[in-house]
């Protein structure tokens, strides 16, 4: 669909798509775990902004409950969790490296046109007006693929994970209007509890190998060779 | 006959302007970092004091050396006098497309690397290293962001852009949002301006432009300041007339005319002030994180570009 045939509430939600898709290639730059969380955090309010937002155009306001969620999870309570952990766990300053920056951009780029293409048969099913940004939140789950893949961190890979949830949710909401509300409830419940369960479990593979690092788990013996 | 004589008068007026656009982040960043500061119209001076003075060549100058300040002046002016400022029923404008524009201001800046390179300073070589590794990472960013302005108005001529946008009614682009803010990273780049480049020190470990510039004396040294300063004003007209492109006038009657030039004065001179303030609130980086700045312009412009493709059309 032209956007010059869309409402300007319709054309705010794609402007807010690409700005979700630019969030997560911030991610995917930043280096520092405080930036990385905030953008994190700033991808949610991204997401809540743009179901808000539809639920105002589909005349859906049982999605104003979702947006509810992800205010309250997304950008409060997850990332908050998560800075509280990288205080206790000292490493707010840790410099992560990855492999070649430009490169993992580049290969961002690529996945971006890779869910243009796969996206392209799954538009021509939808009859919402916003369907063109089905291959962005596409795009947003296979990039938080990315994050967890080239990142060695436990943090910043339960980070990447995270957004591969935010790309899930914000497919549901452009594609179908949400999912069922037992759904959503339960997605919520799980990302809830997989945020406390990812913070005991980082302590514990701290205390047990002395290190975030999850390469390290790959090791079978426990003396350095 | 009314439009080339407008395109002439509007090419000299801009090249007069350019000083003063200079001068004005100057003052403006003084002030903001509670200096006194010269007033916006120092550059005016500086240049015909430079011009006065004497030229002193170096003994192993070649023609480029002197050729050089002639060219890249030259070449930035007609550069300008190719997009449109005040009116979109320019002449010139027809002559030259973005591809052309960036290919002047590609000659322009080859021309200033050659001139760095040939009296043989190590500041000089150095210079032009940094500014040609610069350039060659903000040049596909700069075209990527023209692109997709142009598939948004199926024209590669900056005329036809300009007036697509205007005519049509309001409508958010994505696309636009992300290659405008893809070609203000770029024109800080190109025009060598904090944090890439910092304008105002002659510090022999950071400086890039300056470097180049470093054997220049007398009149060469005023006509190569004068196009560094145009270059800055003709950056800050593409952002101003293609990001905010209202006030532009779509034919050549007076009064739009007069709308064309009083908008176009405010458009620079809020540019100008936005500049200093991001001047003076940041710091200049690391040479070798530029790229990292430059990458980030690139993907800027290229999201620009797959939002139009994704989202926009289809």
């Amino acid at each position: 669909m032209l956007i010059t045939a869309l409402s300007f509430p319709e054309q705010l939600v794609l402007t807010l798509a690409a700005l979700i898709l630019l969030s997560s290639f911030l991610m995917l730059a930043q280096v520092r775990l405080d930036s990385l969380i905030n953008v994190f955090a700033l991808q949610g309010l991204l997401l809540f902004a743009a179901t808000v937002l539809m639920a105002f155009i589909s005349g859906k306001y049982h999605l104003l409950i979702s947006a509810a969620l992800t205010l309250f999870l997304k950008v409060f309570f997850i990332p908050g969790q998560l800075r509280h952990l990288v205080v206790r766990l000292d490493i707010h300053r840790e410099v992560e490296v990855i492999g070649n920056p430009s490169l993992i951009m580049l290969f961002a780029a690529g996945l971006v046109l890779f869910s243009y293409y796969v996206a392209l048969p799954i538009r021509a099913l939808s009859l919402l007006s916003t369907r063109n940004t089905i291959a962005i939140s596409l795009a947003v789950v296979l990039i938080g693929m990315l994050i967890v893949i080239s990142r060695r961190k436990a943090v910043t890979q339960v980070v990447g994970f995270m957004s591969m949830e935010n790309g899930l949710f914000f497919a549901a909401v452009v594609s179908t209007y949400g999912m069922p509300m037992v759904v959503e409830l339960g997605v919520a419940f799980d990302v809830l509890v997989a945020a406390i369960l990812f913070g005991v479990f980082f302590f514990h593979i701290r205390t047990e190998i002395g290190s975030l690092d999850t390469d390290r788990l790959n090791r079978l013996t426990e003396v350095e060779r | 006959m009314t439009g080339w004589l407008l395109a002439m008068v509007q090419t000299l007026c801009v090249v007069l302007f350019a000083p003063f656009m200079a001068g004005w982040v100057k003052w403006l960043k003084c002030k903001l970092q509670n200096r006194q500061g010269p007033a916006p119209w120092q550059p005016y001076r500086d240049l015909l004091k430079l011009s006065r003075k004497e030229v002193l060549l170096a003994v192993t100058a070649s023609p480029v050396f002197r050729a050089a300040p002639y060219v890249v002046f030259s070449v930035t002016v007609v550069a300008v006098s190719v997009v449109p400022i005040v009116s979109v029923q320019l002449p010139t404008a027809a002559l030259a497309d973005v591809i052309v524009l960036v290919g002047f201001l590609a000659l322009a800046r080859f021309f200033l690397s050659l001139a760095g390179m040939d009296i043989g300073t190590a500041f000089g070589g150095m210079g032009s290293s940094r500014e040609v590794t610069i350039s060659s990472l903000a040049e596909p960013a700069l075209l990527m962001a023209f692109f997709t302005l142009s598939m948004n108005a199926s024209s590669t001529n900056l005329s036809t852009v300009i007036s697509h946008l205007v005519q049509s009614d309001f409508i958010l682009y994505p696309s636009l949002i992300f290659s405008s803010m893809g070609l203000i990273l770029v024109a800080i780049a190109e025009t060598g301006r904090i944090p890439i480049d910092n304008p105002a020190t002659h510090l022999e470990l950071t400086m890039i432009h300056e470097a180049m510039i470093l054997e220049y004396s007398g009149r060469h040294l005023a006509l190569m300041e004068w196009a560094a300063m145009l270059k800055l004003t003709l950056y800050s007209v593409l952002i101003a007339n293609l990001v905010i492109p209202w006030g532009v006038a779509m034919t050549l009657a007076p009064g739009d005319i007069l709308v064309g030039i009083v908008a176009v004065a405010c458009k620079l001179l809020v540019l100008g002030a936005l500049l200093a303030i991001s001047e003076t609130v940041q710091a200049k980086m690391r040479l070798f994180r530029a790229p990292q700045f430059l990458g980030l312009a690139f993907i800027l412009s290229l999201l620009g570009m797959m939002s139009h493709i994704i989202l926009e059309v289809g």
